[in-house]
Formats: structure tokens, C-alpha cells, sequence
């Protein structure tokens, strides 16, 4: 995508070697990334992958060990109150205060974020038309239904009209068309430029990025467009089978010659083969453990098959506090 | 009061609760069969936990019964729990106490004889990949490793109906995977589990869904079967500039639906084979380069989307 952009954007985010150990604890682990203007990038990792590590030192609030990492033209290490200044931050869970009203929280976070004075009423209109939320202005938080708050609590991150803005597993939990919704407004605004980085573990949230970057480790392991990994990185030929025992359908194709990995997915065994050649034998295999299996079809991998593949590859659960 | 047998493992007719005036859960009618894995599916706010606490015999119904196992839950809930497992969303867990004391603990609690809480013990530890950390504090644990030994401390004894709250909120794909084939070997022991849960990409998994909205359920089939009734079918549309693809096809003839996804639009038209064509034709009419246009099998969010957004508008 970046080379057929005729005018090159400037990187908005760029890291570069950037490490964080904690003792002898490698968190994040010589991390090169180059993020331009107007781009989402997912930071997708497991639990204890590095990304909130990464997000902080991002965030200026985390001093690197090593390498260095420049937000908005600051370097984090050495401006971490302007590398503040020019970045909105959003997590779903923990953004709002509950017990202030809509204008209440507004008014909060435009105080922190220093908004003008003689702009915050044009600016809460703004994010209170945006959130759909006219009308309700001295509501409660806690009365809001999710798809409101999480809509308000973007308002409030982008009060101060940041150039990056960071989004922490955004919509967990919210109701389908309401965080669709959202999706719509963040491709909105990186439309009109900013740069916004999204870290979770959920797939789904991962599929409404330009980019991905899968960190494991501390270390990024691939990066690419949704479907640039979903074809690329499973090393292997993904296919279902239906069979009446899966779990000892498992337990057989775990051990047959071929198959790099199998896993349960709802009715059916999901398996990954070095070579689509051997897909037609194993019902017979199955069969040679009593066990009654259809043909097996060839389907595309999900984001999901391509995470647990990366991550499971060299990747010893425990390996990380 | 305890009824013939069937292969109904949880039989729930008309249920309501209400919190004050606030309508939780409304007219909530459902059968799961022995062995299922039944998923109740929906947003948070939905009143699926409410649903699981009633089932669970913690939270008393307003109106309605609730079987399980043939054993009436409102009436004989101490009963009724001795067939049931309950793990809430915040599974109270030992902090303080270690893997393996937290896991005693559940088996003294609920009277394991010792040769069988051991076996037991040790076969779940191992397919929860908690082997070598059984003397690491529970508050030490991640959360996927927190969620797994709620797991084993609810599984300790042996439950016909295992109900799980959200079980995997918070947990990464990796630990979930091992989460899920614990639940498809308890299922092959015979167990009914029913799990409720927020994620649609989740729900999957499960033998049969009930998309819950607004304290009702709504559409309840198999995975495979919602999906049929999805009006209308996916087209992905790949494109560099995916967002003025999807600018373009806004107001398109035959476009029910226009997500704009990181590398793709995708498209839900009324008729796939038709439209495809067009959509193509249109795009190119305006110059709008793309890399390819194929269908794509809904997921479970598409459907909830296209069946209950009409339904029930956010507010």
C-alpha cells in the first residue's frame, strides 16, 4: 500500500530497536515499526506479548532500555510531555467516570488535555453531535448504554484533536451494529490523518486495520494487511473435517504423518497440512481408529489459524510472567 | 418433581426477572439437549448473565420454571446445584493461595473423594497446560492462565451441566484454544455445557446459539443454520483505497450493507451472483481500482447484525 502512495506521507510513529527490560526480563525485544499519517495499525499479540509495554513507552509514561521511538516528531525518551500532548488514548473499560454526566467528563478531559477555553464549547458540541449524544448532556455515564460510552469516550480522547490516537481492545463487549458504528467513525478520522494504533487480542478488531503487526514475546513476528497474513503465514494448507469423536479424531491427526497442527472448532477438526496431497487420506486414517469422518474440505484461514500458528511456533506458555 | 427421561438436559419456560422496573430478561423459553454446548450470544447488557444466574440457582426467576436434569431449580435449588457447576464471570479464585491449594480447596469444598479429586486433578492441569505451575501463586497468574484454573476448580467434581459466564473474556486466542478443547472433551463425557458469551467470533464454536437482545432471545439454531438465514450474502471487496470503495457503493442497487473493514469492504447484497457484476462495473466507472471480489461465508456478527439491527436500534 505504502508504495503506490505517489507523495510518501511522513511517519507519524516510528520505532527503532526500541527494547524495555525489566532485570533480566526482556519485554519488548528490538522492535522496528514505521507507521504513516492516516494509517490504523493493530498490535495483536497474546496475554504478556508486549504490547502494553510498547503502548507505554509509546505513550511516554515508559522509558526505553534500549532503541528509541519517535510519536508525532517527539522522541519519547527525551519529550515524553509533548509526545503526551499530541496523542489521545482510549480504552473501552476505563476511559469515563461513571458517576459525572456526559458534559461533566467532557469538561474533565479537556482541562487535562489543556483544549483552549475559547474552544471547548465548539469542541464538546462536536464530540457530543459525533456520539450522538444531543440531548443527553446531563445524563449520567453509568445510565448510557455501551455503544454511547464507548462513542463519548472517544469524543473525550480526541478533544485536544491529537495526530495519533491510541485504542486499547476499543469494543470488547459492545453491541454488534453500535461497534460497527465506531469502526466507521475511526475510519473516519484516520481519513482525515490521524494515526491510530490499536492494540487487542481480539481478531475481529484486528480485521478493521490497514495493518497488522503480531508481536510475541516482545518480538514482532509478522506484519502485513489482513489478508496479506491470513494468505501468507500459516506455513501450511488449511481443511475441516466433520467426524463423530472429535476428540479422539484429534488425538489421531495430532500424530499423523503431514499434519503441522489440529484443533477442535465447533462440529468439525480443523487441521493443517504440510501438503494438500495428503487431505484425501484421512478419513481412512480416522476410520482406522473407529472413527466415522466426511472428506475433508480446504478452507481459508482466519486471522485466529494464523495467530495461534505464529504464536505457537517456538512459543512456550509460561516463558512470560 | 422429577420428570421422565428425556434428553433434555435443561428445559426454561417463560422466564422473567426484572430488576425493579427494569425488564432483565423477558419470556425467555429454551431447550438444550444432553451433550450440548449451548451458547447464549449477545452484547454486554443483554441479560445473559442474568439468565445464567437463574439457571444456576443463585438468582430467584419473578416468573417462569426452570428444569435441570428434571430437577426444579426455583423450588429445589440445593438439589438442582448438586447436578450443576456455576462459574460466574469474577470465579472466586485464591490470590493468595497457590494453583494447586486453590484446586484442593474447590475438592474439599465440594466433597471430592481424594483418590478422584487427584486423577482428576491431574488430567485437567495437564490439558489446561498448567503442568509445572502448580506452585505459582493464583494472583500471579495471566489472565488466560486465571481463567483455566477457574476452569479446573469448577470441573473438580463431576457436573452434568456445566454453566460458564463469559468464561473467556480477557483470555488470547492461544489459551482459549486450550480452553475450548477442555469443553469438547468434558462434552464427549456426556456433560451439557452452556456458556454464554460477548464475542461473536466465539460463538462458533458452539453446537447451537441463542442470539440474546434486549432480555429475549431472539434467533436460536446452529451456527450453520443462522447463517442461512442471513438475508441477502457477503461479497469481499479488496481494494487498495478500500475506503472510497466503499464510498462508491453507498446507495448501490441491491447492497443491503456496506462494511468498511482494514484492507476490504465487505458488501451484503441480495443476491451475490448478480450484484457481483455490477459492483464491479460500478467501481470501475469510477475508477476505483480492486483486487478482487469474492464471496465470503457470513460470521456469526453479520448475522446478528442483518437479523436483529432492525430490531433494536442502539437507544
Amino acid at each position: 500500500m505504502d508504495n503506490l502512495d505517489p507523495t510518501p506521507s511522513a511517519p507519524t510513529v516510528q520505532m527503532q530497536g526500541l527494547t524495555k527490560r525489566f532485570g533480566t526480563f526482556v519485554a519488548v525485544d528490538d522492535l522496528d515499526l514505521t507507521i504513516t499519517k492516516g494509517e490504523i495499525v493493530g498490535f495483536i499479540g497474546p496475554n504478556g506479548a508486549g504490547k502494553s509495554t510498547t503502548l507505554r513507552m509509546l505513550c511516554g509514561l515508559l522509558r526505553p532500555s534500549a532503541g528509541s521511538a519517535f510519536v508525532a516528531g517527539y522522541d519519547v525518551a527525551r519529550h515524553p510531555e509533548d509526545v503526551r500532548a499530541h496523542i489521545g488514548y482510549m480504552s473501552q473499560k476505563f476511559s469515563l467516570y461513571s458517576d459525572l454526566t456526559v458534559r461533566e467528563n467532557l469538561q474533565f478531559f479537556g482541562g487535562m488535555y489543556h483544549v483552549p477555553r475559547r474552544e471547548m464549547a465548539s469542541r464538546m458540541a462536536q464530540a457530543i453531535a459525533t456520539a450522538g449524544l444531543e440531548g443527553r448532556e446531563d445524563a449520567l455515564v453509568a445510565t448510557l448504554a455501551g455503544g454511547w460510552k464507548q462513542r463519548l469516550a472517544l469524543g473525550c480522547a480526541i478533544l485536544h484533536r491529537p495526530p495519533v490516537l491510541f485504542l486499547d481492545e476499543p469494543t470488547s463487549g459492545v453491541e454488534p451494529e453500535a461497534r460497527r458504528h465506531f469502526w466507521d467513525m475511526i475510519h473516519n478520522l484516520a481519513g482525515s490523518g490521524v494515526t491510530i494504533l490499536v492494540s487487542t487480542h481480539y481478531m475481529d478488531e484486528a480485521e478493521y486495520c490497514n495493518r497488522i503487526a503480531l508481536i510475541n514475546a516482545g518480538k514482532l513476528v509478522a506484519l502485513g494487511s489482513p489478508g496479506e497474513l491470513r494468505g501468507r503465514e500459516l506455513g501450511g494448507e488449511l481443511f475441516e473435517i466433520s467426524c463423530n469423536m472429535l476428540g479422539a479424531g484429534l488425538a489421531k491427526l495430532r500424530q499423523a504423518p503431514g499434519v503441522i497442527d489440529a484443533a477442535i472448532f465447533g462440529d468439525k477438526l480443523h487441521v493443517l497440512l504440510r501438503d494438500s496431497a495428503t487431505a484425501i487420506g484421512l478419513p481412512l486414517l480416522l476410520s482406522q481408529g473407529g472413527i466415522i469422518a466426511g472428506s475433508p474440505n480446504r478452507i481459508s484461514a482466519s486471522l485466529e489459524d494464523v495467530f495461534v500458528q505464529l504464536v505457537s511456533r517456538g512459543h512456550v506458555e509460561g516463558a512470560h510472567p | 418433581m422429577i420428570g421422565a427421561a428425556t434428553d433434555i438436559a435443561v428445559h426454561v419456560q417463560g422466564l422473567i426477572r426484572r430488576f425493579g422496573s427494569l425488564s432483565a430478561v423477558s419470556n425467555v423459553n429454551l431447550d438444550i439437549a444432553r451433550g450440548e454446548i449451548f451458547g447464549l450470544v449477545g452484547p454486554d447488557g443483554a441479560g445473559k448473565t442474568t439468565i445464567m444466574r437463574v439457571l444456576a440457582g443463585v438468582l430467584r426467576p419473578n416468573a417462569g420454571t426452570v428444569t435441570i436434569e428434571g430437577i426444579d431449580v426455583v423450588s429445589m435449588p440445593e438439589l438442582a446445584k448438586s447436578q450443576i457447576s456455576y462459574m460466574p464471570q469474577r470465579f472466586g479464585l485464591y490470590e493468595d493461595l497457590t494453583v494447586a491449594e486453590n484446586i484442593f480447596f474447590y475438592g474439599e469444598l465440594f466433597s471430592v473423594p481424594r483418590a478422584i479429586r487427584r486423577e482428576r486433578t491431574g488430567a485437567l492441569v495437564d490439558a489446561a497446560g498448567l503442568r509445572g505451575f502448580e506452585r505459582r501463586l493464583a494472583g500471579q497468574l495471566s489472565g488466560g492462565m486465571k481463567q483455566k484454573l477457574g476452569l479446573i476448580c469448577a470441573l473438580i467434581h463431576t457436573p452434568k451441566v456445566l454453566l460458564l459466564d463469559e468464561p473467556t473474556t480477557g483470555v488470547d486466542p492461544v489459551s482459549r484454544r486450550d480452553f475450548w478443547a477442555i469443553l469438547y472433551g468434558l462434552r464427549e463425557e456426556g456433560v451439557t455445557i452452556i456458556l454464554s458469551t460477548a464475542y461473536m467470533d466465539e460463538a462458533e464454536r458452539c453446537s447451537r446459539l441463542a442470539l440474546v437482545s434486549g432480555g429475549e432471545i431472539h434467533h436460536c439454531d446452529t451456527p450453520a443454520k443462522l447463517k442461512q438465514a442471513m438475508p441477502g450474502a457477503l461479497l469481499a471487496v479488496s481494494a487498495d483505497n478500500p475506503r472510497a470503495a466503499r464510498d462508491a457503493l453507498v446507495g448501490a442497487p441491491g447492497v443491503l450493507g456496506l462494511l468498511l473493514m482494514g484492507d476490504r469492504v465487505n458488501v451484503r447484497v441480495d443476491d451475490a451472483d448478480m450484484r457481483e457484476p455490477e459492483l464491479r462495473e460500478r467501481l470501475a466507472g469510477r475508477a476505483i481500482p480492486v483486487m478482487a471480489i469474492t464471496p465470503v461465508e457470513p460470521a456469526i456478527e453479520d448475522v446478528f447484525v442483518a437479523l436483529l439491527g432492525k430490531e433494536r436500534r442502539d437507544g
